[in-house]
């Protein structure tokens, strides 16, 4: 077996592999909760009275939907990110996603206090001025990566001031801000997630279609344009479609950056940086981790519920540290 | 064919690093770009290929000026090997099938004349044995022969190379230099900026020498020893001598 075949192997092992967890997952992300939820009764049992379907169907079911969307949106984006960025500390917060939706829904908890309704609208349309107003600066002084990165976080300083004073002024927009800023699906419906799901459907198609353009952006902006890319305004195109992707999953699930920092960076290290089998790896890695967070953020102190956000930084962080720590070994 | 006529590359407006160049790249041939640090060759190199804008004058590849060329005509025209600097984890036959991407269309799927022509491009720049190795465990050398036959996979008619023998040992800089000289035998167009003077005497058919913003001369290896322009321009004593293996040139 030559070197092609067994990196392909591997390829293949780790995209199955993540599958069947994702699809574990799955399962243990509808069936476990405050209330175990038997799944042979809930799908074929009587139609009246039975509580495990109800439960399914309006708690557990949009509760993976949206672990599935929010996952894979935002590890696509973080992919986007850190390869268009040529930085791998980058994430959607990098382009002003995170400060320009955390604005919007701070101005939003202080205008209308207790409007629901209105968080996800204004989480997406934040992090898109945030994004096209970081993209916008960049492009004026020559949208180099640096200036792209620089760009972002002037704007995220800029607005962490303005959440700053928003919450200053008006004290009880906290509350609704800290929800949306710890991030996680409580209490999530299927019309929260309405708004959402076109923009990651045609956010991710877009980026499988654009997939090439993204590997020649790997090699540099003078390789790239020299093999017939253009590659500032391809550069523009993918970071609007990250923002897109972020600023939709960002809508419904709150802050969540954690997972398009670290599931790219685990995918890379696992796949290689080919985007044909990073961004596939990449997204059932995103829609399996936060899947399975969640779950575990509703069972391991049932009754109780804790945010999926600090269940994955406290899970996430140190398995990261360990990633490093192996590799830091010479162990790959 | 590619001239230039009264060509002004730089940064700034009212400093160009360097201002009407006039020259016509001999096609068929080695044309080497000599100059000291910060004369502007690699800038020149760099606008020729339309990676950044020209401060003044016109560049014209077979009649057409590049300004009305889009991106990808202008890379099945021409090629660039520039400085190595990112190593991407992907497969080596990745890497040289980017060089088929200004032929494809939409969505970008590759034919099997393109996987044919980066093996022919694997086999001509000898890295035919690396192609199922990952771009990050090759050496230097061999890293840049797959850059080389991603270049090769283009299949344009002028190669520029932009220093392509930095940070390579003696045998694999000599490997690159006999590469350019069959490429130029074979009718492709080779532009390359080197440092190192003695090489550049022996690959170039052509030589432009660049000082104080200006291009000084242009023309045969022999010429342009003969000026002596190259002892003012480097401040050195450049040598001729005969040996059994050609006309060698050092410095002292």
């Amino acid at each position: 077996m030559n070197n092609s075949q067994k990196y392909s192997t591997r390829r293949t092992k780790v995209l199955l592999l993540t599958a069947l967890l994702l699809v574990l997952g799955s399962l243990a992300c509808l069936c476990c909760g405050a209330e175990a939820v038997d799944l042979r009764k809930a799908l074929f049992g009587e139609t009246v009275g039975n509580t495990s379907k109800l439960i399914l169907l309006y708690v557990r079911l949009p509760r993976l939907c949206a672990c599935l969307l929010a996952g894979s949106a935002l590890a696509t984006a973080g992919v986007v990110i850190q390869t268009v960025l040529a930085n791998p500390l980058a994430a959607p917060g990098t382009i002003g996603v995170n400060s320009g939706a955390g604005l919007m829904v701070a101005l939003c908890a202080a205008i209308a206090p207790g409007n629901l309704k209105l968080v996800p609208v204004a989480a997406l349309i934040g992090a898109f001025l945030g994004t096209m107003l970081v993209m916008t600066i960049a492009e004026k002084t020559g949208a180099s990566r640096m200036t792209l990165v620089l760009a972002g976080m002037a704007i995220s300083t800029v607005f962490s001031a303005g959440i700053d004073a928003v919450v200053t002024f008006v004290p009880d927009a906290l509350t609704g801000y800290s929800d949306f800023r710890i991030g996680g699906f409580s209490g999530i419906g299927m019309n929260r997630l309405k708004v959402a799901v076109w923009p990651i459907v045609i956010g991710i198609v877009l980026v499988w279609l654009l997939r090439n353009e993204l590997d020649l952006l790997m090699l540099g902006t003078d390789r790239a344009t020299s093999l017939g890319l253009p590659a500032k305004k391809m550069r523009i195109l993918l970071l609007a479609l990250a923002s897109l992707l972020a600023g939709a999953a960002v809508s419904f699930a709150g802050l969540l950056g954690f997972v398009g920092l670290i599931i790219p960076h685990i995918m890379r290290r696992l796949v290689g940086e080919e985007s044909s089998c990073l961004l596939p790896a990449s997204m059932l890695g995103g829609a399996t981790v936060l899947t399975v967070c969640d779950t575990l953020s509703r069972t391991l102190f049932a009754p109780y519920e804790l945010p999926v956000g600090i269940v994955m930084s406290l899970l996430g962080g140190p398995f990261f540290v360990w990633l490093l720590w192996r590799r830091k070994g010479g162990h790959r | 064919m590619i001239e230039i006529r009264n060509l002004s590359v730089g940064f700034s407006e009212s400093e160009p690093v360097l201002s009407d160049v006039d020259m016509t790249l001999p096609e068929g041939k080695v044309t080497v770009f000599l100059g000291p640090n910060g004369c502007g060759k690699t800038t020149l190199m760099r606008t020729i290929l339309g990676l950044q804008p020209s401060k003044k004058g016109t560049i014209l590849i077979d009649g057409q000026d590049i300004q009305t060329m889009s991106v990808r005509e202008r890379a099945q025209k021409m090629a660039y090997l520039s400085q190595s600097d990112s190593i991407p984890a992907i497969s080596v036959m990745k890497m040289v099938m980017h060089g088929r991407f200004p032929y494809l269309n939409y969505p970008r799927r590759y034919r099997d004349e393109d996987y044919r022509i980066a093996e022919e491009a694997l086999k001509a720049a000898d890295a035919y044995e690396l192609r199922h190795r990952s771009m990050t465990k090759l050496s230097g050398g061999q890293r840049q022969k797959v850059y080389l036959a991603m270049v090769l996979a283009q299949q344009t008619e002028t190669i520029f190379m932009d220093e392509p023998t930095t940070y390579l040992d003696a045998g694999h800089q000599l490997e690159v230099m006999r590469m350019a000289r069959r490429l130029a035998d074979d009718g492709h167009t080779v532009v390359m900026v080197l440092h190192e003077l003695s090489q550049a005497l022996r690959t170039a058919d052509t030589l432009a020498v660049f000082d104080h913003g200006r291009m000084r001369l242009m023309g045969t290896p022999d010429a342009v020893y003969d000026s002596g322009i190259l002892n003012e321009v480097f401040n050195v004593s450049v040598k001729r001598a005969e040996t059994e293996d050609g006309t060698i040139y050092y410095c002292v």
